[in-house]
């Protein structure tokens, strides 16, 4: 049977010829994905199977790769947005807000500190949102369907913001170079406080159906454990870092964006377990619903949403209409045609799984000389293999899961 | 005590003297360059290092130059991370642009494995030593490098997106 599917000099080839069990039994080979329901996305893992058990895997990942940065070099850089949304599509405006604050990075430009709380105010909603994708998928991989849709209306919720704010709900191309495209509007705030009245209640109910069921725990404790030794090795950031028992955020360790006016704990786990995983996404959501409160009193009186920046912001449309001055920046944005110093930076946010940077290469042209995006789940999946090694089939979709790993972002 | 800039500098140049040069402060990053068959060594040193244990790959990259001279038309950009004392480096070592190769570091630091794969798939840097140097992103079967230069991303017979309407030559990349 398995000459059919390998050539012979396969490793896998060569292990099952190798090893017969004594009951007469051989191993196997599953070719779990690319497209499976379970899998949550196009991940190929051939795996090597005794009976139940992964011997070994080898992930095949590419299959959704648009070629970002080869993309990124030939576009004007506020037509980069719209590809840092398509990354990690659950919590895009991070990714948005992560390149502006790159190229503000690399411009000096200073944002007003009301545009900056909003900022932190919509990254953190995405960052809620990322994790109530994980978590209650995480649910519905260990049979618990009931909570994925009890807490996804909120999901909606948080996207009736967005659209509030920029008009479009998954991929958000939200801002501009210096701040937002315009203020957001009393309905947007609204919005949010109802969110904020409303979703703490669920999110609570959500943790209780979980965290003592017995069924969940005995699916996910112990399972996929990876120790903080081997999580660094691996280069995990973000939750699944921090469910290792390391506390890392680039909140903290590099605040951005106004990051250090807020009071908020890292959560952290202990064994690194699936378990772990979910308990620190979990109390995450309860930062960030802290974080947004404090964002919202702390909010500075006056309506400035964006720098003061000519070059680099577009003028309102009316001017562009009936002002020379605004017409040409309006026209020189427009084209690209933005002066640019020749330098680098990397400019490092909390994305929903971890470290998401930018390292942004400038000629003085137009378009960057070169972009890399820094993927924490391109990094991370590769510890996929270690990870359910020995564990079983069942075991492997919800290690996959509670790793929230995103097609998008993984294959760029 | 914090890390210095200084101390990281003068800690480089005792141990590997001119291989390591142009020191610089690039924003917020502290970046220099290494010669190329040194980079496994300083990477090492910089990792063991009781006083500065960069012991985080955050990102590794490469970058083409087609301009440079031959010994310089491409790069491998590292990233280190050293959390304890919140300290980020930069490190770019040029290599040969006829016959790119650079030593592997994916036995230093196992996150690079891949980051080392998608450098080869897109600009052809051999990593030397690599356990597993092939393509991952792209097709096995695919023969040409896109993320170099030479290739363009769009049909260059196009001319309603000629740069040359802006001031720009055609061979802005």
């Amino acid at each position: 049977m398995s000459e059919l599917l390998l050539p012979p000099e396969h490793r896998y080839a060569k292990r099952i010829a190798a090893q017969l069990n004594e009951d007469g039994s051989e191993l196997s080979i599953l070719n779990l994905g690319p497209t499976h329901p379970a899998t949550h996305g196009i991940f190929q893992n051939i795996l090597l199977m005794d009976g139940e058990r992964i011997l070994e895997a080898e992930p095949t990942i590419g299959y959704i790769h648009r070629a970002f940065e080869k993309i990124a070099e030939n576009r004007p850089f506020y037509q980069i947005t719209p590809l840092t949304d398509r990354m990690n599509y659950c919590s895009s405006p991070i990714n948005n807000m992560g390149w502006w604050m790159t190229l503000e990075k690399l411009l000096d430009i200073e944002v007003p500190k009301r545009a900056q709380y909003l900022r932190v105010i919509v990254m953190e909603l995405a960052r809620i949102t990322d994790h109530i994708i994980c978590n209650s998928i995480l649910g519905v991989d260990t049979g618990a369907y009931t909570g994925f849709l009890y807490v996804f209306q909120f999901r909606e919720k948080v996207y009736e913001i967005y659209e509030e704010i920029c008009g479009a709900r998954l991929t958000t191309n939200m801002g501009r170079i210096g701040g937002f495209e315009r203020d957001w509007s009393p309905k947007a705030f609204e919005l949010l406080n109802t969110f904020l009245e409303e979703f703490p209640a669920a999110w609570k109910e959500f943790e209780n159906l979980f965290e003592r069921n017995r069924i969940f725990i005995d699916r996910t404790v112990n399972v996929g454990a990876i120790t903080a030794e081997q999580a660094m090795a691996y280069g995990f950031t973000g939750p699944n870092l921090r469910a290792a028992g390391v506390d890392y955020d680039v909140r903290v360790s590099q605040p951005y964006s106004s990051y250090e006016d807020f009071d908020f704990i890292i959560p952290v786990g202990k064994s690194g377990d699936t378990y772990d995983r979910f308990c620190v996404r979990n109390a995450e959501v309860w930062e960030s619903l802290s974080i947004i409160r404090q964002a919202l009193a702390k909010m500075p009186e006056g309506n400035d949403f964006h720098a003061d920046v000519p070059d680099y912001y577009l003028p309102p449309k009316e001017d562009v209409y009936h002002n020379m001055e605004s017409l040409i920046y309006h026209f020189k944005i427009v084209m690209g045609e933005v002066p640019v110093p020749v330098a680098e930076v990397y400019h490092p946010v909390e994305g929903g799984n971890g470290e998401l940077g930018f390292y942004l290469v400038t000629d003085g042209s137009r378009t960057p000389y070169r972009l890399h995006f820094r993927r924490p789940c391109f990094i991370y999946y590769q510890a996929y293999p270690e990870m359910i090694k020995g564990a079983l089939l069942s075991d492997a979709i919800v290690i996959l899961s509670s790793l929230n790993v995103i097609a998008g972002e993984l294959d760029a | 005590m914090a890390l210095e800039t200084i101390q990281i500098q003068d800690k480089l140049t005792e141990t590997f003297g001119s291989t390591v040069s142009d020191f610089n402060q690039e924003k917020d990053i502290f970046s220099f360059e290494v010669a190329a068959d040194n980079i496994t060594a300083v990477i090492l040193f910089l990792k063991n290092d009781p006083l500065l244990r960069f012991h985080f790959l955050t990102d590794l990259c490469g970058i083409h130059y087609p301009d440079n001279d031959v010994d310089h038309q491409f790069a491998v950009v590292y990233h280190l991370h050293n959390w304890y004392e919140n300290k980020r480096i930069k490190i770019k070592a040029y290599i040969n642009g006829e016959n790119p190769e650079i030593k592997t570091i994916s036995n230093i630091f196992l996150s690079t494995n891949w980051m080392e794969r998608e450098t080869y798939d897109f600009y052809g840097i051999n990593f030397i030593g690599h356990p597993q140097l092939k393509r991952i992103l792209n097709m096995d079967e695919m023969i040409s490098f896109p993320m170099r230069k030479e290739f363009p991303m769009e049909d260059s017979g196009r001319t309603d997106k000629d740069d040359r309407f802006f001031g720009r030559t055609t061979d802005n990349y």
